[in-house]
């Protein structure tokens, strides 16, 4: 129990000033750490599976992908602490934001939810193997097509749209 | 009052959702809005695994597979929200979303 | 059969032994904290030992004497340098006892965390592999993603110290490591799939006991030994090499255009920092290709098997550490557009015709006898033409060279 409040403290508190920082890369570094929290997380329950792709694909691809954009739209490190929101913006923000949470925070603390004493799934390694190759193989396939299309589609739109089509000097 | 250990996964996702929706809200910075998106999407991705565990599941690995179809598609996303980003950048030479309002190129 | 059970369990014993000092409550903890402790040390006596032997073979490959000053300090006023044994104790002295500069407009936090980051990464990726029949420091049902999940966040370390230096030359560096590591991360992932597709396991220790036992009471059952698993190996050992940012893919560290890349900022103990994970996370590859292409600890002949499993790890480690200075040596270091082409062009379609010829060879595996030759034999021209066509396509319009001002 101490655990999870460690780990989400840790993880709130990070994302939370990653968002209000100016530079970028500090903020996509800490959201980073962040993602790392999640995979705690993820370890702590037990889904050793999930924490271990949540890490493989957040920190090891999707942060790839973040520090990439930031130093590829960015002309200057003064350009990258750019921050133009406004104050009224911000209100905003916090006003939408803390609605939801305050709904969600009364949804989850007064809903009569399953008690302690619940026994822990075990989930094998194999298990997920042939549930992912037996029953939703379909979904797999899906998956497998969305990440396809997504792939060829960030291509496409990424790329600059010429095709000098020149061979590469000798 | 005690919380379930339930409950407070749920606290805690929500508290990360909801500081995803401010960041997604408050900044300007097209990659800070998707990263705040994204966010949210991790918040989603502690409830199936909260429910999972303290659930009382009737499928044991339905939650860690739903957790698990929701990190590729949302891979799947940050790579074509970032591919907008760049696309936009060479468009308008800046990353501000509120300058991002014309369809037209 | 196997090896006399007192030497294979040896280190367990004296773990046990040591651990048995303390109350029965520590006693977890302690044995937790003496595996770390005991990895850690080797690796980094390995380490130590092999910027020695790497100088050295260079310097032979070279055709010079290499580092042969430094003896060992128990020798002081003997002839006998031990042909330089001394060298990474003495290496070790004055990286500790220089300046550590770092620059004025850097991020100081970054460069200050971007060395432990990737040293600490390093370290993790050591934990899961079986050193030995019973020495594995953590084992976990999905060893091989934890592996991969760990290694991949080194990527992080590399551009942090790219960034947080404020050089031009480290943040190009920094982008071309990453672009390297994410195009060569694909074909390794996929050079590893059908290994975990055929033993049926993501756990390190399974995969290496799947691959016990001989054919023919002489060849053994490792995966390198099948056409899906040379295929597999060999994209596996290139792939390697590029993440380890080995030769001949040592771009982000090109001196002659990079200065020496994301770590040119850097000096004193965090330079022997990100040196000690570069070993590290060679080793770790390297100590993961043996499990999982190998053989792992199983010995290569039936009559070896006595020799304890550690050992035989230890020495396929070695191997394999050997033929990446071999190759370091040998091979001129790539361009930055014909590392990307070999990378998508040719490892991840070759990697992935691998992974349909482990499918068949899987689907297959009830032949015997006769046919079991025509197994062989389907599966084999089914990599050798793609990769003869691929192979082409690669190279066409690049070689021979014609040197046309020269006589």
């Amino acid at each position: 129990m101490i655990t999870l409040l460690i780990i989400a403290t840790v993880t709130v508190v990070s994302a939370g000033v990653a968002l209000l920082l100016r530079n970028l890369i500090h903020s996509a570094l800490l959201l980073i750490g962040n993602w790392v929290g999640v995979a705690a997380f993820y370890l702590w329950a037990g889904a050793e599976f999930v924490a271990f792709a949540q890490v493989l694909v957040y920190v090891g691809a999707v942060s790839m992908i973040v520090l990439f954009a930031v130093l590829l739209t960015s002309r200057s490190p003064a350009d990258m602490a750019l921050a133009p929101h406004t104050r009224s913006r911000v209100l905003a923000a916090v006003v939408t934001s803390g609605a939801v949470l305050g709904v969600l925070l009364g949804a989850v603390i007064s809903t009569p939810l399953p008690g302690t004493n619940i026994t822990v799934p075990s989930v094998t390694v194999r298990d997920l193997g042939n549930q992912l190759g037996g029953p939703h193989a379909g979904a797999v396939l899906v998956v497998g097509v969305i990440l396809t299309v997504a792939l060829i589609g960030a291509v496409v739109i990424a790329s600059t749209g010429r095709d000098d089509g020149k061979p590469d000097a000798p | 009052m005690s919380l379930s250990p339930l409950q407070l996964c749920l606290l805690f996702s929500s508290a990360l959702f909801c500081v995803g929706l401010f960041g997604a809200l408050a900044r300007s910075n097209t990659i800070l809005v998707l990263l705040g998106i994204e966010l949210m999407l991790n918040a989603a991705n502690l409830n199936f695994i909260a429910f999972w565990r303290f659930g009382g599941a009737h499928a044991p690995a339905s939650g860690v597979l739903f957790a698990i179809f929701s990190i590729a598609v949302a891979a799947a996303e940050a790579a074509v929200g970032l591919a907008l980003v760049i696309a936009i950048y060479r468009h308008q030479k800046n990353i501000r979303l509120q300058d991002a309002s014309r369809l037209k190129g | 059969m196997s090896s006399s059970p007192t030497l294979e369990r040896l280190p367990l014993v004296v773990r046990d032994w040591l651990v048995g000092w303390l109350p029965e409550s520590l006693r977890w903890l302690a044995g937790s904290l003496l595996a770390i402790v005991a990895v850690i040390v080797a690796f980094a006596s390995l380490f130590a030992l092999l910027t020695l032997v790497e100088r050295k073979l260079l310097a032979r490959v070279q055709n010079r004497p290499g580092p042969n000053r430094t003896g060992l300090p128990f020798l002081p006023f003997t002839k006998n340098r031990l042909f330089g044994l001394g060298q990474p104790l003495a290496d070790g002295i004055k990286m500790l006892t220089k300046e550590d500069i770092v620059p004025r407009t850097a991020d100081r936090v970054l460069h200050f965390l971007a060395p432990i980051a990737l040293l600490a990464f390093a370290i993790l990726t050591l934990a899961v592999i079986p050193y030995g029949r019973h020495l594995v420091p953590l084992e976990l049902e999905a060893g091989v993603l934890y592996f991969f999940a760990a290694g991949a966040a080194t990527e992080l370390g590399v551009f942090m110290a790219g960034w947080a230096s404020r050089n031009k030359y480290s943040l190009l560096a920094a982008m071309r490591a990453l672009a390297q590591l994410i195009s060569y991360e694909l074909p390794l992932l996929l050079s590893i799939v059908p290994v975990v597709m055929l033993a049926g396991t993501l756990s390190p220790g399974g995969i290496v006991e799947r691959q016990g036992g001989w054919s023919f009471g002489l060849l053994p059952q490792w995966h390198v030994f099948t056409p899906w698993g040379v295929t597999g190996f060999a994209i596996f050992f290139v792939t390697a090499l590029a993440e380890s940012n080995r030769s001949p893919f040592d771009l982000p560290e090109a001196e002659s255009e990079l200065i020496a890349g994301h770590l040119t900022e850097y000096s004193g103990f965090k330079y022997a920092l990100f040196f000690m994970a570069e070993y590290f996370g060679m080793c770790a590859l390297c100590g993961m290709g043996v499990t999982l292409f190998l053989g792992g600890w199983q010995a290569p002949l039936p009559f070896l098997a006595v020799v304890p499993s550690y050992v035989w790890f230890v020495a396929k480690l070695l191997t394999l550490l050997l033929a990446f200075m071999w190759v370091r040596a040998t091979l001129p270091r790539m361009r930055i557009d014909q590392l990307m082409r070999l990378a998508w062009k040719f490892l991840v379609p070759l990697a992935l015709v691998n992974l349909g010829v482990a499918a068949f060879w899987a689907l297959t595996a009830d032949w015997t006898g006769a046919v079991r030759a025509t197994r062989w034999l389907i599966a084999a021209v089914l990599i050798a033409g793609p990769f003869v066509l691929l192979g082409r396509k690669l190279t066409t319009g690049l070689a021979p060279r014609t040197y046309r001002y020269a006589a």
